[in-house]
């Protein structure tokens, strides 16, 4: 917390392509410690593409992506797990693994990467589970068994166990009714306030970027086209920002948020 | 990188004084530390926060399961000097601990009512395959009257997939147990100067028992197992459920198809399985026994009745009814999870298999009643 201005991610001139496709033409973004960056753009614009290229579950053709200092692109293995212990990741279906219960998918990380005892382990992922929401008995049943919103809740548990100082949210309200979804926001909100983390989410969810981002990247043609706070954005003269959000929903949210900033 | 974390009581003040970082990672050794320790019971504790450097939601929990602890014996314990984050992190982490609730409890059921459980799922299994297949006889006969809703080129790529792209791994297979069925009999009839037997032998097992088994063996872990996958990530991704809602049955797009496919598929096969298990007893002979081709082919149509062939060829169906029937109600039974595809591809394979050597029994105790 000495320096809020300290840089957690640094991207430069980053190319992907995907199946001969160029995705990112020279791609260039940085996320400050501490605060919550949205990525937002049109379908296919590449904003998931950049989060497997951040999360280096994608080689991009050229360019530089470091995380926590460290260059990421080329890593070994030794390196890439240290930080891969810091980060924890939300996938867009939660990714959570089918074959184990919900206390034991937010149990496996902790059994993998420290020397915890058995009740540590699962005193700590239980307090997880209920950071993130959830109660005992969505502990012990199968993700099959919880509901859309309740899987998104214990991925998110399983994603913060480690205490990451870096959180990936891939859409993170998308499929949940409006209510469950305005109770994830606040849940995000109050995770990077008490844990102190640095989020960046993948979102369509207007009403998530006007409440929970501190700074928006609008992705488009390739490259990062702006990056500032929702009230900043919304006024930009850029065509395709303009299209995004200039439309009906554009303005509800607007309007439903924008006095509060 | 980051500060060892330690922790040490001062008796005198009573006073236990935390310092440098209360992070996951350094949890495991912080725990060796504190189980060192040695408190007092009762009286007041004094938590000293003031050399904390940094404190993660792993930190928290464990000063909150120590205050507990503490408190539990009898002990009162007061926080002091911890920074700002900290203190509303400890508070935060204190009431979540208090409402999350202990983990219901999971009942181990003893082993006659496991046993009792698992005879009636086995049962209830038995019950729905029966009404999968009923339901599949009333949607063929449905569809028999419709030829204009026959999916001929599902069920055309069914044959190429499960006919045509197994034929070199059957023939192989085949020529090889003919090959080794020759030379096993050869041994023992070689002894008796009766080589020439061995075209009766080895035609007989051939084409009656061999060809139709191995073939539908072959088949049920390539085909059957491919069924169930594939069907029941069919399932899982709601593909069913979307035909289901456009007025397509499963059955006629899906399940049809590949029963008629492999209906066809298998005799063919098994034909196929014949000519080469006996190419395999024709090399193998000659090599080994001094039969020639011509010795042997000559023998072939006086030794082997027709009858012998027919039977072999006349199992294929039923087997390749079994496979397919099995392989799609397993694949229909997928429910949820990745982890359900391979349990049910694992169970349509070893149902098929079982069942295949239990109706080629039926067969043999029919046949030698009616004395074919």
């Amino acid at each position: 917390m000495k320096n809020q201005q300290e840089n957690i991610i640094e991207i430069k001139n980053l190319i992907t392509s995907l199946g001969g496709a160029v995705i990112h033409k020279k791609l260039n973004l940085n996320v400050k410690k501490g605060e919550v960056l949205g990525i937002v753009g049109g379908s296919g614009s590449g904003k998931t593409t950049l989060l497997r290229a951040i999360l280096s579950l994608l080689k991009p053709d050229s360019g530089s992506i470091r995380i926590f200092g460290k260059e990421i692109t080329t890593a070994s293995p030794k390196t890439l797990l240290e930080i891969q212990k810091r980060w924890g990741v939300l996938f867009q279906s939660n990714a959570l693994f089918s074959s184990l219960t919900l206390l034991e998918n937010v149990m496996f990380p902790l059994k993998e990467h420290t020397h915890l005892n058995e009740k540590s382990r699962r005193d700590l992922a239980l307090l997880k589970i209920g950071l993130a929401g959830l109660s005992a008995e969505a502990a012990v049943k199968y993700p099959a068994e919880l509901s859309g919103g309740m899987q998104k809740r214990g991925g998110l548990a399983r994603a913060i166990v480690l205490d990451p100082e870096l959180l990936f949210l891939d859409e993170p309200t998308a499929g949940l009714d409006p209510e469950t979804a305005a109770g994830f926001d606040e849940l995000i909100l109050n995770l990077q306030s008490t844990m102190g983390l640095t989020i960046v989410m993948v979102t369509h969810d207007l009403d998530s970027l006007w409440k929970v981002t501190n700074r928006v990247a609008f992705l488009g043609d390739g490259v990062v086209l702006s990056v500032e706070s929702m009230p900043e954005l919304v006024k930009n003269k850029n065509p395709l920002i303009q299209e995004f959000f200039g439309g009906p929903r554009g303005r509800a949210a607007e309007e439903g948020y924008g006095h509060k900033h | 990188m980051t500060a060892q974390p330690a922790i040490h009581y001062n008796s005198s003040s009573r006073q236990l004084q935390f310092s440098g970082d209360w992070e996951l990672a350094n949890l495991p050794r912080l725990q060796t530390m504190l189980a060192k320790l040695s408190l007092p019971n009762s009286g007041e504790i004094i938590f000293n926060g003031e050399a904390i450097g940094r404190m993660d939601s792993a930190g928290a929990w464990q000063i909150i399961e120590l205050k507990k602890q503490l408190e539990a014996k009898g002990a009162k314990v007061r926080l002091q000097n911890f920074a700002e984050e900290s203190v509303k992190l400890l508070k935060i982490v204190d009431t979540k601990l208090n409402e999350e609730g202990d983990l219901p409890a999971i009942k181990k059921p003893n082993p006659i009512a496991k046993f009792g459980y698992q005879t009636v799922v086995q049962l209830r299994e038995l019950q729905t395959y029966l009404a999968f297949v009923g339901q599949l006889t009333f949607e063929f006969l449905r569809l028999v009257f419709m030829p204009a809703n026959w999916r001929w080129n599902s069920l055309a790529a069914v044959i190429y997939r499960t006919g045509w792209q197994a034929l070199p791994i059957i023939a192989l297979l085949s020529f090889l147990i003919g090959v080794v069925l020759t030379y096993q009999m050869g041994l023992q009839l070689r002894n008796y100067g009766a080589n020439i037997f061995i075209v009766d032998l080895l035609g007989l097992s051939v084409l009656r028992e061999f060809a139709p088994l191995i073939t539908a063996i072959m088949v049920s872990g390539r085909t059957g197992s491919a069924f169930t996958a594939s069907i029941g990530m069919m399932k899982l991704n709601q593909e069913i459920d979307a035909l289901d809602t456009l007025g397509v049955t499963p059955a006629e797009l899906l399940l049809i198809p590949r029963i008629m496919g492999l209906f066809i598929a298998l005799p063919l096969l098994t034909m196929w399985s014949d000519i080469f298990g006996v190419l395999g007893g024709i090399v193998t002979s000659n090599n080994m026994l001094g039969i020639t081709w011509y010795d042997f082919l000559r023998r072939f149509p006086q030794a082997i009745p027709l009858r012998s062939f027919l039977i072999g060829i006349g199992k294929a169906p039923v087997f390749a009814l079994i496979i397919s029937s099995v392989g799609c109600f397993q694949g229909m039974q997928v429910k949820n999870s990745a982890e359900s595809v391979g349990q049910n591809t694992t169970k349509s394979v070893v149902l098929a298999i079982f069942f295949i050597i239990v109706a080629d029994a039926i067969f043999s105790i029919i046949f030698s009643k009616m004395q074919l």
